[in-house]
């Protein structure tokens, strides 16, 4: 009985390693990308169209933005979509990526409680609404997870001249959506891009504070992994991948993907009309 | 990529020079398991012996629950909890959520049920004369349930110490019900998952070797205390 059951289990992991064999041999393209286009979304109408015209399949891993050039530079993925400009170029520079392309922006925005204690309400100045609430000592829920929204936060913060740190600066070093459910609960201010916060807001009794700073400003870039670093890549897939990112009609996808009616990411890569 | 070897001397180093951040991560760690396991061991160890001595309706119901308790996923106990302490949950008012407080009821909830197990397994095979013997001598129960517990004290130390194994380790609960806040409620497990998220491997290996010191430990007293509990006729 013993030998029959592990004859089976043998059968059936044969069976699960062939069908990867097989799923390789059509082609996978591995993509690291930031937890806010998976959030929001974005990506669950952005790949299947593609993968249906081509085939391949597409496995996303969203991790923040750090983690995910590290896989790139690691040769853990073929293709890298992120929102960290410094932290891109350096990646470009070191030659862990080739064949770089702007993709979409969209841009950040505080939150926090309706009760609003640091007064930051209609404010347009980031660093000021990030020096209130210093001063008020208000609870501030940063992600501390070396994501692009956790190094623009640092930015702002070193340009508002604040040293955050005690008891009111929390850091949560988890992803967007978790971080904003932790300032719903605590009734806290945080630092959130607009997609993954119109993901959420319906959810939460939390609303936009202050916004529309240039500072705030948040574009993405999409890039291969070097393939002459890493030659197993999947290097014509990454191409095709990024090819329809920033084709006509994968811009007019990312144009056209709202939440609630909001669209999330305005396209850069090709010129065209706003709907 | 660090090979695995830079990164563990790495971590030996970070761990030696007594970096700050590291061992404030590892006192969370301990300050929030040892209050979990000491509110869930009295409860848990009288619930066991009422279970193997005691004889009500639903007793083998109770027993099979325990020992079904034992398999819950750290994930599931922890959504249950954060379900409870969210703000629109049934304790949303006590404000507990993401707090140490909130860590500690999700390990004694996990600890609980091994609790109750494998203590009640260490009583039910011990001699059941010694307890009618203890009550025709007049003691009163619970002396006399103190007495036979202090015969058992090896086997019920280790299901202490099992049930310790387990929330020192667990990760599902701590991050969900804590939230990994930094200095505050990032143990030892959540912050392997967010050192290895973020890339930074030698921490995460610096911590996870404190992880297996500790299993390795405890793993050797166990070892050493049912060896004792063997010898003892």
């Amino acid at each position: 009985m013993l030998r029959k059951i592990l004859i089976a289990a043998t059968a059936a992991l044969g069976l699960c390693l062939g069908t990867n064999a097989l799923a390789t041999e059509q082609g996978v393209i591995r993509l690291a990308t930031t937890t806010s286009t998976d959030n929001s979304g974005l990506l669950a109408k952005l790949l299947p169209p593609f993968e249906a015209r081509t085939g391949t399949k597409v496995h996303v891993i969203a991790v923040g933005t750090g983690k995910a050039l590290r896989m790139g530079q690691e040769g853990d993925v073929d293709v890298v979509l992120v929102h960290a400009r410094p932290a891109e170029d350096a990646f470009m520079e070191a030659g862990y990526g080739v064949n770089r392309r702007d993709v979409m922006y969209n841009d950040f925005v505080i939150v926090g409680p309706a009760s609003d204690p640091a007064g930051i309400k209609g404010l347009s100045d980031a660093t000021e609404a990030l020096k209130r609430i210093a001063a008020k000592q208000a609870v501030f829920i940063s992600r501390g997870d070396d994501s692009g929204t956790h190094k623009k936060e640092r930015a702002l913060w070193s340009d508002a001249g604040v040293q955050p740190g005690g008891e009111w600066y929390r850091e949560a070093g988890q992803g967007m959506g978790k971080v904003l459910q932790m300032a719903g609960e605590l009734d806290a201010y945080t630092l959130a891009d607009r997609g993954t916060w119109l993901a959420y807001s319906g959810k939460l009794p939390l609303e936009v504070l202050t916004e529309g700073d240039r500072r705030l400003f948040n574009p993405y870039g999409v890039m291969a992994v070097n393939p002459q670093r890493y030659p197993d890549t999947n290097y014509m897939g990454a191409l095709e991948l990024i090819a329809w990112i920033t084709s006509p009609e994968g811009q007019a996808i990312i144009r056209d993907f709202t939440i609630n009616d909001q669209p999330l990411f305005t396209p850069v890569a090709v010129t065209m009309a706003k709907k | 990529m660090e090979s695995l070897g830079q990164a563990t001397t790495r971590a030996l180093a970070l761990l030696f020079s007594g970096d700050a951040a590291l061992w404030a991560i590892i006192g969370i760690s301990l300050k929030v398991s040892l209050q979990a396991i000491l509110y869930a061991t009295p409860p848990g160890l009288v619930l066991a012996f009422l279970l193997a001595h005691g004889r009500f309706p639903g007793r083998r119901a109770l027993i099979s629950t325990f020992n079904t308790l034992l398999a819950v996923p750290a994930v599931v106990v922890g959504l249950s909890v954060y379900m409870a302490l969210s703000r629109n949950g049934p304790l949303g008012d006590l404000r507990l959520l993401f707090t140490q407080e909130a860590m500690i009821i999700g390990q004694f909830l996990l600890a609980f049920p091994i609790l109750v197990a494998m203590g009640h397994a260490a009583i039910q095979g011990a001699d059941r004369r010694a307890w009618e013997t203890a009550l025709t001598l007049g003691a009163p129960p619970w002396r006399a349930m103190l007495t036979l517990m202090h015969e058992l004290r090896f086997g019920l130390l280790a299901a202490v110490l099992a049930a310790f194994g387990r929330i020192i380790a667990e990760v599902g609960s701590s991050m969900m019900v804590g939230g990994n806040i930094l200095n505050v409620t990032r143990n030892i497990p959540t912050a392997i998952a967010l050192e290895t998220s973020k890339g930074e491997f030698a921490q995460g290996i610096a911590l996870g070797l404190v992880l297996l010191l500790m299993a390795l430990v405890l793993n050797f007293t166990l070892g050493v205390f049912q060896g004792k509990g063997e010898l003892r006729t």
